[in-house]
C-alpha cells in the first residue's frame, strides 16, 4: 500500500482542459471517491493514476515513487472498469489469474491463488464458465477478483457498479466496504454518485470541470459544502437553494425573499466581509432539515404544492413558488401526509447554509474552514 | 373471407416466382456438379450416364493442370499471409494509436488499392517487377496481390477494430502485461473474428485471379491454375467441355473448403466481456 500526490497536474486534450493544476494527497490507506458530473475530469485523473493517459504537466508520485512518465504495467495497481473488460475467449479461471500469467506463475499455483480469491467473492464454482455465460453481477465480482489477485500498492475503481441494477448494486457496495475495512487498502474510486461517494470514502474529492472543488470527509462534505456546485451535487434530493435579499441591522443578519421568513441570524465573520452592509446571498437547507409548518411563522418558505412523493419510509413534499423555483422536504413518516394546495416548510436555524453570490459558503464563526 | 383468400393467392404466386427465379440460378450449379462425372458432357444439362470419373482421371493426367493448383495454393497461402499479417499489424496501430488524421490515411489507402490492383496499373506494375528482376517468381505474384489487398484488408479490420472497446488491453496492461502482450493475450484473440474474414476474403481473390499471375508469369511450370485452366481449350479455343468441368470442380474445391472450415472452427462466438 502506497499514498498518491498530484503536484501540479494539468491533462488537456488537444484545447480541450481535462484536468487542471490539480494539487491533490491520498494517504496510504486511505478510500478516496472522485466524485462530479461526467466531464469533470475525474475518470482522466483515475487514468493518470492507472498510467493510461500521460499529464501535460505536473508530477506524480506513488509513495516516493515518480511515475508521471511511468507504463501502467510498471505501476503496482489494480483496476477495475466500468465495462468490467473480461476476456471472452478466456474462461474465469484464467481470466482471474490473467496478471498472474503475466508475471509468470506456473499455472497450478496461479490457478489456485485465483480461486482462493473467487471463493471469497463467492464465484469458485463458476471458474470453467466464459465471461458471456455468467450474470452481470457475477462479471463484476470476477473482474473485482482479477484485481484482488495479486499484490499492489493502489486500488482503482472506474464506476466499476453502475452497470449493475439498482439491488446487486447495493449489495457490492457493501462489499466493497466490507473489503475495506478488511485490507485499507488505498483506493481511488470514480463515481458520479454521491450515494456512493458517501458511503464508501474515508475522502471525498468533489470535482467540477477540472478542479477539485472540495477535498474532505464525507460528513464534512454533506454538513459543510465548500460551494453551491457541492451543496447541490450531494445529498438526495440536493440541498434546496434559494436567493435572497441580506442586510445587516441592529446587529443581526436578516435575510429576505419573497414568501420566506427567516428569523435574524447572528453577524458571521465571513457575512459580514462578504455584505459590508446588503446585498444578495444564497440561502441553503437540506430537504431533510424542513417539516410542514403554518404560514407566517419565522423560519419558513411557502408556495404551491408540486409534488407529493411517497417513498415508503418518507416522503417528499415539494413545493413550487412564484419564480418557478422548487422546495423539496424529506418527511419522515409512513403516514399519508394531507396537504393543502398551499404549502409551508419550516427549519431552524442552525440548519441554515449560507453562499456567497460567486457560490462558496459563508461558514459561521467558529466552523472550521 | 375473401381477403383470406387474397392473401392466399398472393403467397403461392410469390413462392411460385421465387421458385422459378431459384431454379434459373440452381440450373449452373446443377450442371457444375454433373458435368464433370459425365464422359460425354456437352454445355447442356443431362444426368450422367453412366456415371464415369474418366474425366478426372484424364485431368490427373494433365500435369500442368495439376501443377497450377499446387501453384494456386502457393500463391493464395503466400499472399493470405502477408495480407493478414500486415493487415492485422497496421490497422491495430491505426485504429489504437493517437496519429492525428489516420482516418484520412486510411481513405487514401482505400483509393489507391482499387487502382494499384486494377488494370489500369498493370503496365507500371509489370515495368517495376521487370526493373527489380522478379518477373517470372511466384515472389512477385505474392508481392503484387499483398500490396493490392492489404488497402481493403486493412479498412476492413480497422473498422472491426474500432468496434473492439480499447479496455480490453488497457486492464490487460494495468495488471501487469506489456504491450506486446497485452497484444498477443487478449487483442488478438478478440480480433480474430475480423482477421479470419479479412483471410477469406483474401484467399478468395487471389485463388480467383487471372490478369496479374498470367502478366508476371512466362515458364508454364508456375503458372496457377486460373491460367493452366486454358490447357482444356483446343488449339482453336474451344472448350474441352468434359474435361474443364472436371477441372473446375477440382478449381472450386479449396475455397469451398476454406468456408466450410472457417465457418466450422470460427465465427463469432465470443460475446460478453464488456458490458455494454
Amino acid at each position: 500500500m502506497a499514498s498518491i500526490r498530484f503536484k501540479g497536474i494539468t491533462k488537456k486534450f488537444g484545447e480541450f482542459v481535462a484536468v487542471s493544476d490539480l494539487d491533490l494527497e491520498m494517504n496510504d490507506g486511505e478510500f478516496v471517491c472522485l466524485l462530479g458530473p461526467s466531464g469533470c475530469g475525474k475518470t482522466t485523473t483515475l487514468r493518470m493514476i492507472a498510467g493510461l493517459e500521460t499529464p501535460t504537466s505536473g508530477q506524480l508520485l506513488i509513495g516516493d515513487r515518480d511515475v508521471t512518465f511511468l507504463h501502467p504495467k510498471d505501476r503496482k495497481i489494480s483496476m477495475v472498469f466500468q465495462d468490467y473488460a473480461l476476456y471472452p475467449h478466456m474462461n474465469l479461471a484464467d481470466n482471474i489469474a490473467y496478471p498472474l500469467k503475466v508475471r509468470g506463475e506456473a499455472e497450478a499455483k496461479r490457478h489456485a491463488r485465483a480461486r482462493e480469491v473467487a471463493d471469497v467473492l463467492k464465484i469458485g464454482h463458476l471458474m470453467e464458465r466464459m465471461p458471456s455465460q455468467i450474470s452481470g453481477g457475477q462479471q463484476q465480482r470476477t473482474s473485482l477478483a482479477r484485481a484482488l489477485v495479486y499484490p499492489s500498492e493502489v486500488y482503482l475503481f472506474d464506476e466499476p457498479l453502475s452497470n449493475l441494477d439498482a439491488k446487486l448494486r447495493l449489495e457490492a457496495r457493501g462489499f466493497l466496504n466490507h473489503l475495506q475495512r478488511d485490507m485499507g487498502m488505498t483506493a481511488v474510486y470514480v463515481t458520479h454518485d454521491q450515494a456512493e461517494a458517501m458511503a464508501l470514502a474515508t475522502r471525498v474529492a468533489v470535482m467540477d470541470a477540472g478542479k477539485v472543488v472540495q477535498y474532505a470527509p464525507p460528513m464534512e462534505v454533506y454538513r459543510r459544502p465548500a460551494t453551491t456546485f457541492v451543496a447541490n451535487f450531494v445529498g438526495s434530493p440536493p440541498m434546496n437553494l434559494l436567493p435572497v435579499e441580506a442586510t445587516i441591522a441592529d446587529g443581526a443578519l436578516q435575510l429576505k425573499a419573497d414568501r420566506v421568513s427567516v428569523a435574524p441570524l447572528p453577524v458571521s465573520r465571513s457575512a459580514a466581509a462578504a455584505l459590508k452592509n446588503n446585498g444578495k446571498l444564497t440561502l441553503g437547507v437540506r430537504p431533510e432539515h424542513l417539516s410542514i409548518a403554518r404560514g407566517g411563522e419565522a423560519n419558513t418558505v411557502s408556495g404551491q404544492l408540486f409534488a407529493n412523493e411517497n417513498m415508503g419510509p418518507e416522503k417528499l413534499v415539494t413545493l413550487e413558488r412564484d419564480d418557478a423555483a422548487r422546495f423539496t422536504a424529506r418527511i419522515f413518516t409512513d403516514d399519508v401526509i394531507a396537504l393543502d394546495a398551499t404549502v409551508t416548510l419550516g427549519f431552524s436555524s442552525e440548519h441554515i447554509h449560507l453562499f456567497d453570490p460567486a457560490g462558496a459558503r459563508l461558514p459561521m464563526d467558529g466552523e472550521p474552514v | 373471407m375473401r381477403s383470406y383468400l387474397g392473401l392466399y393467392f398472393t403467397r403461392i404466386g410469390f413462392s411460385v416466382a421465387t421458385a422459378l427465379i431459384g431454379v434459373f440460378f440452381a440450373l449452373p450449379l446443377v450442371w457444375f456438379i454433373f458435368a464433370p462425372f459425365n464422359p460425354r458432357a456437352e454445355l447442356g444439362l443431362s444426368i450422367p450416364e453412366p456415371f464415369s470419373l474418366a474425366n478426372f482421371e484424364a485431368v490427373f493426367q494433365n500435369g500442368f493442370a495439376m501443377r497450377g493448383l499446387w501453384n494456386s495454393l502457393v500463391q493464395s497461402v503466400g499472399g493470405v499471409i502477408l495480407v493478414g499479417a500486415g493487415a492485422t499489424l497496421a490497422s491495430y496501430a491505426l485504429s489504437r494509436s493517437p496519429i492525428p488524421g489516420k482516418s484520412v490515411i486510411t481513405y487514401i489507402l482505400l483509393l489507391f488499392s482499387s487502382v494499384v490492383s486494377g488494370s489500369a496499373a498493370m503496365v507500371p506494375i509489370f515495368l517495376i517487377i521487370n526493373g527489380i528482376g522478379l518477373i517470372d517468381t511466384q515472389i512477385a505474384v505474392i508481392l503484387v496481390f499483398a500490396g493490392g489487398l492489404l488497402p481493403t484488408a486493412m479498412f476492413i479490420l480497422r473498422d472491426f477494430i474500432d468496434s473492439i472497446p480499447k479496455s480490453y488491453e488497457e486492464s490487460a496492461m494495468v495488471a501487469g502485461a506489456s504491450p506486446v502482450q497485452a497484444f498477443f493475450d487478449v487483442a488478438l484473440p478478440v480480433i480474430r473474428p475480423g482477421i479470419v474474414v479479412v483471410v477469406v476474403w483474401a484467399f478468395v481473390s487471389i485463388w480467383g485471379s487471372f490478369l496479374i499471375p498470367f502478366i508476371l508469369l512466362r515458364s508454364s511450370e508456375k503458372m496457377p491454375a486460373s491460367v493452366a485452366i486454358y490447357s482444356f481449350y483446343s488449339e482453336a479455343g474451344t472448350p474441352i467441355v468434359t474435361l474443364l468441368a472436371a477441372y473446375s470442380l477440382l478449381y472450386s474445391l479449396p475455397v469451398v473448403i476454406l468456408y466450410l472450415f472457417v465457418s466450422w472452427k470460427f465465427g463469432f462466438r465470443f460475446f460478453g466481456g464488456i458490458k455494454a
